[in-house]
């Protein structure tokens, strides 16, 4: 067993719909050590979506199940802890930015509401004692972290007073609330255009890297990679198919897929050379 | 402040709403073909006496000055008299309405009270037993005409039971007039009389079980589809990501945005059993305005159709306001878009 943060270890996920079983994880084994920014890189399809649900305690079972393998966290393994340790870690230890900041903050709540509501129960699980009014002011300071100049006013709107790139800074504060030690983020500002996503992505790694947090970046944009991560896996078809530092993959890739998947990366200069990569089923 | 923006806009729409509604009444209660008056008489009265009462009736003046008139009478309260028995129809309407507004006040109540959690439950046991169970119930509910469950209630709790009384709002022996508001239960409760208000739920059971059946499936349906629907929203997925349990996911984050459906339903049936009642209301002889406008249509009563329908059509619109007041209280989108707009 390594002494990484997270540590995934030879994981294999089936889903099993109409009588027909896929196997959608095939021995994926990856590495976050503590304070590092790892990526996952692979196309829609490829099991990144399924590895992180699966590491969150996400996955719905039924239709899904554990076929193997085990999934270390600071030395226990999530997949045999008793529910109620495992709840004491979603959401505080290990925390998820959201991709989508259009969908994923409740439309008739106020920012407030919401994050005091998971502030409180997470909370609850680690027998923590705060009240409400401190539970407020640890909102507003997490919203000034993630540079809302406006803490208070942010925390008293509902979501659709506020735009996209702000939306998703709420994200990112919501994930913060219980100073987790991991973070997981699916592919943060993919749904924003190109000027914020990229000061979405310099805030989440100036975070990471002022509070020492160790970063899972799931994505399918290798620019993304490039940026965030300094050691990347690379998957396709439910297996990781190749991961070494960043810098290295980029100049070199090993795998055809690799070579593939960066070379479909649209070029400025036009001319956009869509490689042969296999598409999955 | 954003609120109270929201409320006058949508009061000011309403009166608007009102005066066009007053416009299209009055409208066709002149294009109808046949003259009241006549109608009123009968074949066998003479041509002076028609005359004598359009003049009455004030038929003989000019469109315009009718429709002032009418207005005029409207924002005294006075619907004018019943051309049958020369009674006030206001009054007749007064006391009809309280009738059938506490009926379907309780009705609603009901279909509400059951339907929601139903709807609820429904969603949370999606494809198990629990929905299978909702889903047949709500569909038998919504397609039972409200006649027939209201002679079927009457003959088993009423004829082979012996539990429920069948007829009327309260037992004749029992000494009360419900003058205050015209509600039962609502005077008792007022009036200390907590003998009162037993018996006039007693009484209110059957017609109101009756009446809410087809609304409860209704509002069971649509708090079920609704609720699904938000279920595989990204923010419920999100909510459960954060730890979240699912009580407060359920009751929470779920139920409010899914609650504008339900709640529109409910407007527009509060709103249209108060017309619609009338079969529920002659089958347990309860004294209500349904069963009344039913009557003065039969007979070609002008003024107390009238007056029938125009009560309808403020309740209607009333009942509306209050419904998208409520519709902006649970969902801020609808309030925070209107101001833009």
């Amino acid at each position: 067993m390594s002494q990484a943060l997270l540590s995934v270890d030879n994981l294999s996920v089936d889903f099993s719909t109409y009588g027909q079983t896929h196997h959608v994880l095939k021995n994926v084994s990856l590495d976050v050590p503590a304070r590092s920014q790892i990526a996952l890189v692979g196309e829609s399809g490829s099991g990144k979506t399924v590895t992180m649900k699966a590491i969150m305690g996400l996955l719905r079972q039924p239709p899904a199940t554990i076929a193997g393998g085990r999934i270390f966290y600071d030395g226990r393994d999530l997949l045999t802890l008793p529910d109620k340790e495992r709840l004491k870690l979603r959401g505080t230890a290990m925390s998820m930015v959201f991709q989508d900041p259009m969908s994923s903050l409740n439309p008739v709540f106020t920012i407030a509401d919401q994050m005091t509501t998971i502030l409180k129960y997470a909370d609850r699980r680690l027998d923590r004692q705060r009240n409400g009014r401190d539970r407020l002011a640890r909102v507003h300071e997490v919203l000034t972290q993630v540079r809302m100049r406006d803490p208070e006013r942010v925390a008293r709107s509902y979501p659709i007073m506020l735009s996209g790139g702000m939306r998703q800074r709420v994200l990112i504060a919501m994930a913060l609330l219980s100073e987790p030690k991991l973070l997981i983020a699916d592919e943060p500002g993919t749904a924003l255009d190109v000027t914020t996503q990229a000061q979405i992505l310099k805030l989440l790694k100036d975070l990471v890297e002022a509070r020492g947090l160790a970063l899972l970046m799931i994505t399918h944009n290798l620019g993304v990679v490039r940026e965030t991560s300094s050691y990347v896996y690379v998957m396709n078809k439910g297996q990781v198919v190749e991961h070494r530092p960043t810098a290295e993959l980029f100049a070199a890739p090993r795998e055809d897929y690799t070579k593939a998947l960066i070379a479909a990366v649209p070029r400025l200069t036009g001319g956009t050379r869509f490689g042969t990569a296999e598409v999955a089923p | 402040m954003e609120f109270l923006a929201f409320l006058v806009r949508r009061v000011l729409w309403s009166l608007l709403v009102l005066v066009g509604l007053s416009i299209v009444i009055f409208a066709i209660a002149r294009i109808v073909p046949g003259d009241p008056a006549r109608m009123a008489l009968g074949p066998t009265a003479t041509a002076e006496q028609v005359a004598d009462l359009r003049a009455d009736l004030g038929l003989d003046r000019p469109i315009v000055e009718q429709y002032g008139r009418f207005i005029a009478g409207l924002a005294r309260g006075d619907l004018g008299r019943s051309l049958l028995n020369e009674r006030p129809v206001a009054s007749d309407i007064r006391d009809t309405f309280a009738a059938t507004f506490e009926l379907v006040l309780f009705t609603i109540m009901l279909a509400f009270a059951f339907g929601v959690p139903l709807g609820v439950a429904a969603a949370r046991w999606k494809d198990r037993w629990p929905d299978n169970l909702v889903r047949v119930f709500a569909i038998f509910c919504a397609v039972t005409p409200g006649f027939f469950l209201a002679l079927l209630l009457q003959i088993l709790a009423g004829y082979v039971l012996h539990i429920l009384p069948t007829t009327g709002r309260l037992p004749p022996s029992m000494d009360f007039a419900a003058d205050i508001t015209g509600l039962v239960t609502i005077d008792g409760l007022l009036r200390g009389r907590l003998d009162v208000v037993l018996e006039g739920l007693r009484y209110l059971l059957l017609p109101s079980i009756a009446l809410a059946a087809a609304t409860m499936g209704q509002i069971a349906r649509i708090t079920r589809s609704s609720m699904i629907d938000v279920a595989s929203q990204d923010y419920i997925e999100a909510s459960r990501a954060f730890g979240v349990p699912e009580r407060v996911r359920v009751f929470k984050y779920m139920l409010r945005p899914s609650f504008v459906p339900p709640l529109t339903i409910m407007g527009l049936e509060f709103a249209s059993l108060i017309g619609n009642a009338f079969v529920v209301e002659l089958v347990f002889a309860w004294p209500g305005m349904a069963a009344y406008g039913i009557r003065t249509i039969l007979q070609k009563d002008l003024n107390a159709i009238m007056g029938v329908v125009m009560v309808s059509g403020v309740f209607f619109v009333l009942v509306n306001l209050l419904i998208d007041v409520l519709v902006g209280f649970v969902d801020p989108r609808v309030r925070i878009r209107g101001r833009r707009a």
